[in-house]
């Protein structure tokens, strides 16, 4: 991912709630989708909160894409009305009074723009909620007011979205109904987004950046996959730690019914995917999913084995540790038992193959 | 039957009722919100004193505003410089004491609707670029309907059935102050019981058929659309 010089978020924020503190010092890319990834209390939420200006920190400095929206040294402070962005929240809150199209043009009216125009069109092809125009929002389902609420903040053309735990309140199902939207959007609408979450899942479907937030502190901020690799952060630990490549098919192997995707400095074998060549894709390699190997094994079954360097290893719970390793330019992690670490005597830059067990696709 | 007197003050009783309505709606509302809203310490004591007319004689209210209105009252000063003259026992003084005293049944409901519209449409309203004011009549003023028709309702039927405030700040003047409770008042003194039980009878009927409506078709209802 390429980052233009201009589009970046300049956020720092210092502000207390009786026995929390928010006090963060962040520089995030505004183009793809940035994640702020915490569990509750971590202060997630009023980072985002900040940020749309509907909290306003004691000490905070904001900067977007070259506009200063907060400087509390000389007394600036845009309010929320003012702040070319859209919002989404966690519970759609939508205008019980109003129609969906109502909704949609609810903000449109107020930066007098229309509502004839192709992009709108366009959004409400996207989300799949042409049919609902006329509804009342209460006789929507879960699902189907997430989406309006979606359309609601991207027919203004914000700068950038900002989404609050948006699939939070839906069940897996409904939150299966939204994921691909949210990807797509981004791709084709190209509005940054910010989004608030507490799900791996989420995490490893959408994130291009991630920002790991703890106690109010930031933990970690950085690209998806080395973030995800890094061994100081609990993630890694985590029985679901995964890492996430972007890939390109390069190769149908249809008698065998499989796809073949490359990567900067390798290739992988996944199961047929009916998608045009050069088509990018997202795959998620669980931890505990892949073994390491100091030979290339002359007869197994596994198709993936790739040769890669060790670029960290450490200690984890109950007998295991967790292993960084490099694969081409890829940071790969692996979960393994202590004893195979020792007795394949792993160590900081040793070469060895890993063995990719299973692979997930993401979009 | 209702002579020409009575309906003199009929017609008397729905021009005070109406007009106090509209004040105490054009006062009560950003009252109402502001007492919804605030974290103000002084919140507390606000509230009390809008409430101060539910639980008082009507006559200590009556007497109170009969000083403050009056030649040397600070009120009566004001309007006196201001050439008006002094408010008690004219018509604006009629109007002026209904809205004070009739003012928590409108504040109350209308703070009432709109505490239970919460914070989370005002933010969206802010998210989608609508300021505060703008807000207040796109989102608030629709949210809160039935809470504006309960006040309203409750804010003329009250005015209409007041009587201690009138006596004491608008006394009984024919076509100026009188109004229908006085007027029952002056026919049972005249021991005239058929024109009292006319005019009694209609106020009955009146606040039950408002209270009705409140009661039924409004709660049962509250998101009318």
């Amino acid at each position: 991912m390429k980052y233009q010089l201009s589009k970046w978020i300049t956020a720092r924020f210092k502000l207390n709630y009786g026995d929390f503190e928010l006090s963060v010092n962040l520089r995030l890319p505004n183009s793809g989708i940035t994640v702020l990834f915490g569990h509750s209390g971590s202060g997630k939420t009023t980072l985002l909160r900040c940020i749309a200006g509907l909290e306003q920190a004691q000490h905070g400095y904001l900067e977007i894409n070259g506009s200063v929206w907060q400087d509390s040294d000389v007394g600036i402070f845009l309010p929320t009305h003012k702040r070319p962005l859209g919002y989404v929240f966690q519970e759609s809150n939508l205008f019980s009074h109003l129609t969906v199209s109502e909704n949609l043009n609810y903000g449109l009216k107020r930066i007098k723009a229309s509502s004839d125009t192709p992009k709108f069109n366009h959004i409400l092809d996207l989300l799949g909620i042409r049919h609902l125009l006329d509804r009342m929002p209460e006789r929507l389902s879960g699902g189907e007011k997430q989406r309006v609420a979606i359309a609601r903040a991207l027919v203004l053309n914000p700068c950038c979205l900002l989404m609050d735990e948006p699939l939070a309140s839906l069940d897996p199902k409904r939150k299966q109904e939204i994921l691909p939207f949210l990807s797509r959007l981004n791709q084709e609408l190209n509005i940054p987004v910010l989004y608030v979450t507490h799900s791996h899942q989420e995490v490893a479907q959408l994130a291009d950046y991630l920002v790991v937030l703890e106690a109010g502190k930031v933990q970690a901020s950085g690209l998806l996959a080395e973030t995800l690799s890094r061994l100081d952060l609990p993630l890694s630990q985590d029985r679901e730690a995964t890492t996430v490549w972007n890939v390109t098919i390069v190769e149908h192997e249809t008698e065998f019914h499989l796809t073949r995707v490359a990567f900067e400095g390798g290739s992988l074998s996944l199961p047929a995917i009916e998608a045009k060549i050069g088509t990018p894709l997202r795959v998620q390699i669980y931890a505990r999913d892949v073994s390491i190997v100091l030979e290339v094994p002359r007869a197994t079954s596994i198709l993936n084995v790739l040769p890669a360097t060790i670029m960290d290893i450490v200690d984890g719970e109950s007998g295991q540790s967790i292993v960084r390793l490099k694969v081409g330019n890829q940071p790969l992690l692996a979960h393994i038992t202590r004893k195979s670490a020792v007795i394949l005597n792993l160590k900081i830059g040793k070469e060895v193959f890993v063995q990719i067990k299973g692979m997930s696709i993401l979009n | 039957m209702l002579t020409s007197a009575d309906f003199a003050t009929l017609l008397l009783t729905f021009k005070v009722a109406s007009l106090a309505t509209i004040f105490m709606l054009l006062f009560g509302t950003p009252l109402a919100w502001w007492l919804a809203r605030t974290r103000s310490k002084w919140r507390g004591l606000i509230n009390t004193i809008v409430a101060l007319p539910l639980v008082l004689p009507p006559t200590v209210l009556g007497f109170y505003l009969l000083i403050l209105l009056g030649k040397n009252g600070v009120i009566g000063e004001f309007t006196t410089w201001l050439g008006i003259g002094t408010l008690p026992f004219t018509f604006a003084g009629l109007v002026v004491a209904s809205v004070l005293y009739s003012m928590p049944f409108v504040v109350q409901p209308l703070q009432t609707a709109f505490l239970s519209i919460g914070n989370q449409p005002l933010e969206a309203a802010a998210t989608l670029r609508a300021s505060p004011i703008d807000t207040f009549f796109s989102v608030v003023i629709p949210q809160a309907k039935s809470g504006f028709l309960t006040a309203t309702i409750l804010g003329f039927a009250h005015t209409v059935g007041e009587f201690g405030v009138v006596l004491m700040v608008g006394g009984n003047i024919p076509d100026k102050t009188r109004v229908v409770s006085v007027q029952i008042y002056n026919h049972v003194e005249a021991l005239e019981y058929s024109q009292a039980h006319w005019l009694a009878g209609g106020l009955l009927a009146f606040s039950f058929t408002v209270l009705l409506i409140l009661y039924t078709v409004l709660k049962t209802t509250p998101h009318v659309k």
